[in-house]
């Protein structure tokens, strides 16, 4: 089923994170309302490969919203038009026929580019690494109702592990802070009893490391929220530098 | 052909597992620092593994091939995960999850196996509870259950509609602290392309550098290949856009025998095809069967709106044909009954062939209960459905929202159209009970083997499989061989047998790109999608099949004339790694055909038109095959069938019955 939407498409084209990079202008036919905004991206990739020019590169893989690899900054916004939406899951009904649309890659120094709209974003598995987990080796659990958790305490933490590391939030931010993503693996693990024992410890880890891959500051604008595919919220950036707080306090003794 | 031996231990069902971890060779702590163990992929059995590993001490490598371990496949996972432990003190058992997946499974999987998976399940979940995985729970603070199909107990645990994320984080959690505390090396962005043999033991792996394109050798003591099905190979599923066969198909044809093939599942609960253009589907997750009745109109060809058919001009046939189980039936029957009525003319929605998935009538009940509970008295019809709208946004709220960004239509309005798609794949690299393939010191974990799931596996059975298996089975079955490898040095990359299979990746990366064709990767990979969904799915005939192997044979030969991939092999280029994903499955599609080809009976997902009972119902023939069909790679085109004959000491052989 072909559709009838004409779109001008202003691509970032970057052959690697050495060269240099430019908007390079693109124009697709016939697109369906039903398509996703990749299964446009698809037919634009068709296009290029018959005639024997460079496909555009991007991320994606799971396509369903939850794996976190899909990227795109479309008209000027993380994941595009819509709100808690990410781009793999955008529609092209969310567009009028004839418009330009323009994609970029996330931009932010601790996300190098690879090639024109994928970027590393391995800064994030290094914050993970440096403290995002309970310290239990396979085999020394308890039986999992021995430890009962309020509702309400659940609910929170799974609002808050509903994360899925797609760098939005830092792509938004105007000083490239982490400061959404690491708080929300902070709070899932300060909102459990399993969290407790390195509470302090963790907080005081992940942030160190935050600051070291160099994503910026904090200034509570909130656009990080606001952007956030999975609707992660600013509550947990409260509850982590009260806790980084306390950790600091615990430090000094 | 030959008869394959599963190493099964002696001793009666229940003894099997505690008495092979008790007797099995350990290897002690110095040794294993000196043991390296290379994982390929990081879903759930793959960083499970990696993590429990490292744990115990031996050097890990891992591989995959998204920019991430966290973004494995096993990430969409929906619904659940099962576990014995009888929390709700419905009559749940060991012995009950055994026997209910070996019949769901259609009598088609090891005995011994299941019933350790139905052991192991229950640690699963404290191991997750204790790594912060946020289940759902009830006020008191207990953990929550729901039913999945082909059960009659509530053993399913969960996170709202997003199970697989949490189990998945968890067990990359445990990872990424192994990779900072220097126990494990992660290649992120890497794709195993071969691997290395010396001396008739698997000794490493090639793996491409994704991002520059470099070919890199590594050794390891063993391998263990966790990667995942290969439903992709329909064009068209569930999987992610890059799941693929390429890791355990370069293993089959360095020996791992490859078995069951064609014993696919087809989800039946799946947001139906809109488009050429469409890239993938996306699954509804089955515990909505829990809320959701399946229903089409009882007349043929009816165009009213769904909310306009009254009530007695409903065909409601699961609940019709199944009473007992309902809209619980296991996931085949499911997805045949709603070929059956599409097929017939009864399907709904522009291209006919869907369903309805209707939250009416819960939506009500859940509402009735809720304002009860408030205390109103006599609340109107819209006052209930407010309150049901509300416990099942509470229950399935992502999955509801994914429905409406997708298709553009308000599910708590108006009933689901859904359609089969193909989802899981239960066939896979042949191993035995300590999970290792045909090839020694090369081991297959989670989706990647064939092992527990017989011709259909039960939802919610999956997550509990790769986690078994990385967690709990492989720390123990890998000892009884490592234990005889601890005087076995690194051996240098420069070996021989490295330079050779580097080599012969590189010439096959620089034959995609000689062939400069005119038709994309994407061309191919649609076309073999649509054979095999064809004839290889959810229904199979003789000639259909015969046919399909020649179709797939020519579009072979065509692929390798005619298929053109852009840029270097130097560096970032998907269109590359997609052209050797589409040139494996165009060499699998082959063998699933001939595998469904040999079966003649029908049985779980597989179903041959020419074996069905009266009613329709799949036909088993447990005389000529109770086996598993384990596929030797002999040469191009050519694949030898070897049997591993399936004994049933415990369990009574019967017809699966669901009515």
């Amino acid at each position: 089923m072909s559709g009838n939407m004409n779109l001008t498409l202003k691509v970032w084209r970057q052959k690697n994170n050495n060269a240099e990079g430019k908007l390079v202008n693109y124009q697709v036919k016939d697109i369906s309302p039903d398509m996703s905004f990749l299964e446009m991206m698809d037919v634009l990739n068709e296009q290029l490969i018959v005639k024997g020019d460079e496909p555009i590169a991007f991320d994606h893989d799971c396509r369903e919203g939850i794996c976190g690899m899909c990227s795109l900054y479309i008209n000027g916004r993380p994941h595009g038009p819509k709100d808690r939406v990410t781009t793999c899951q955008l529609h092209m009904r969310s567009f009028e026929d004839g418009q330009t649309i323009t994609i970029e890659p996330w931009r932010a120094a601790p996300f190098p580019i690879v090639k024109d709209l994928a970027v590393n974003r391995s800064a994030f598995d290094r914050i993970i690494a440096s403290g995002g987990y309970v310290s239990v080796n396979t085999g020394n659990a308890q039986d999992a109702n021995s430890l009962p958790i309020g509702k309400e305490d659940a609910d929170l933490s799974f609002a808050a592990a509903a994360c899925i590391g797609c760098g939005a939030c830092v792509a938004a931010c105007k000083n490239a802070s982490a400061m959404l993503f690491v708080s929300a693996k902070v709070s899932q693990l300060a909102l459990l009893p399993q969290g407790q024992p390195e509470r302090y410890l963790r907080v005081h880890n992940m942030v160190a490391k935050m600051d070291e891959e160099g994503f910026g500051n904090c200034t509570n604008t909130g656009a990080c929220e606001a952007e956030c595919p999975k609707g992660i919220s600013l509550s947990n950036i409260a509850r982590m530098n009260r806790d980084y707080f306390v950790a600091g306090i615990a430090s000094d003794n | 052909m030959s008869i394959l031996d599963a190493k099964i231990p002696e001793g009666t069902l229940e003894q099997k597992w505690t008495k092979f971890r008790s007797s099995v060779p350990l290897v002690n702590p110095a040794n294993k620092r000196n043991l390296e163990v290379i994982v390929v992929g990081s879903g759930l059995a793959g960083a499970s593994a990696a993590a429990s590993l490292a744990e115990l001490g031996y050097k890990v490598k891992v591989f995959c091939f998204q920019d991430s371990p966290r973004r494995a496949h096993s990430i969409a996972a929906q619904g659940g995960i099962n576990a014995a432990k009888n929390y709700q003190n419905d009559g749940d058992s060991v012995y009950r999850l055994f026997y209910d997946t070996i019949k769901g499974g259609d009598y088609r999987s090891r005995e011994a196996n299941v019933y350790r998976l139905a052991e192991v399940s229950s640690g699963i979940i404290d191991q997750c509870v204790a790594q912060g995985v946020p289940f759902a729970r009830e006020y008191g603070g207990m953990l929550s259950n729901r039913s999945f199909g082909g059960t009659q107990v509530q053993r399913t645990f969960y996170a709202a509609g997003q199970t697989g994320q949490q189990l998945l984080l968890g067990a990359y959690s445990s990872l990424e602290r192994q990779i900072g505390m220097g126990a494990v090396k992660m290649y992120a962005r890497h794709e195993m392309l071969e691997t290395v043999t010396i001396d008739g033991k698997c000794r490493g792996i090639i793996a491409r550098d994704l991002t520059t394109g470099k070919l890199e050798r590594h050794f390891g003591h063993a391998v263990l290949l966790c990667t995942g099905g290969y439903g992709n190979v329909f064009y068209l599923s569930t999987n992610a856009m890059g799941s693929n066969v390429t890791a355990a198909w370069k293993a089959h044809k360095k020996g791992a025998h490859f078995a069951n093939p064609c014993f696919t599942q087809i989800h039946p609960t799946c947001i139906p095809v809109s488009g050429d253009h469409q890239s993938k589907l996306t699954l509804m997750s089955e515990s909505l069967r829990n809320d959701g009745r399946i229903w089409v109109p009882l007349k043929a060809g009816d165009t009213r709106k769904p909310i306009d058919i009254p009530e007695e001009e409903r065909d409601y046939y699961l609940e019709r044909r199944y009473p007992a189980f309902g809209n619980l039936v296991p996931r085949d029957v499911a997805s045949r009954a709603a070929k059956e009525r599409c097929d017939a003319g009864f399907g709904v929605g522009t291209s006919k062939m869907a369903v309805y998935l209707d939250f009416a009538f819960n939506m009500d009940r859940y509402g009735k209960i809720e304002a009860s509970k408030k205390g109103l008295e006599n609340p109107g019809a819209q006052t209930i459905r407010e309150l049901g709208k509300g416990v099942v946004k509470e229950k399935y709220g992502n999955l509801f929202d994914m429905y409406q960004q997708i298709t553009g239509e308000n599910p708590y309005e108006t009933p689901m159209r859904i359609y089969p798609a193909v989802h899981y794949t239960m066939g896979g690299l042949w191993v035995d009970y300590n999970l290792m393939t045909t090839v020694p010191g090369l081991y297959a974990l989670g989706e990647a083997n064939f092992s527990d799931h017989g011709a259909n596996r039960l939802g919610a059975s999956a997550l509990m499989q790769g986690l078994a298996d990385g967690y709990f089975v492989i720390p123990y079955t890998i000892g009884s061989y490592l234990s005889k490898e601890i005087s076995t040095k690194s051996i240098d990359t420069n070996h021989e047998a490295f330079s050779e299979a580097e080599k012969a990746v590189q010439e096959k990366l620089n034959k995609f790109l000689a062939i400069k064709g005119t038709k994309s990767v994407d061309y191919f990979h649609k076309k073999l999608g649509k054979i095999i969904w064809n004839e290889c799915g959810m229904s199979r005939t003789e000639a259909g099949l015969k046919k399909s192997i020649e179709d797939v044979r020519a579009l072979q030969k065509e692929f390798w004339s005619d298929v053109i991939v852009p840029g270097t092999t130097d560096e970032f280029n998907p269109e590359l790694e997609k052209a050797g994903r589409v040139a494996d499955f165009l060499e699998l599609g082959e063998l699933m055909c001939i595998d469904a080809l040999d079966r003649n009976e029908s049985c779980g997902g597989h179903f041959r038109e020419e074996f069905q009972t009266e009613d329709g119902e799949a036909l088993r023939d447990d005389e000529k095959y109770a086996y598993v069909a384990a596929w030797e790679f002999k040469g191009q085109n050519e694949f030898e069938l070897h049997k591993e004959e399936l004994k049933y000491d415990n369990i009574k052989i019967a017809q699966r019955s669901y009515k």
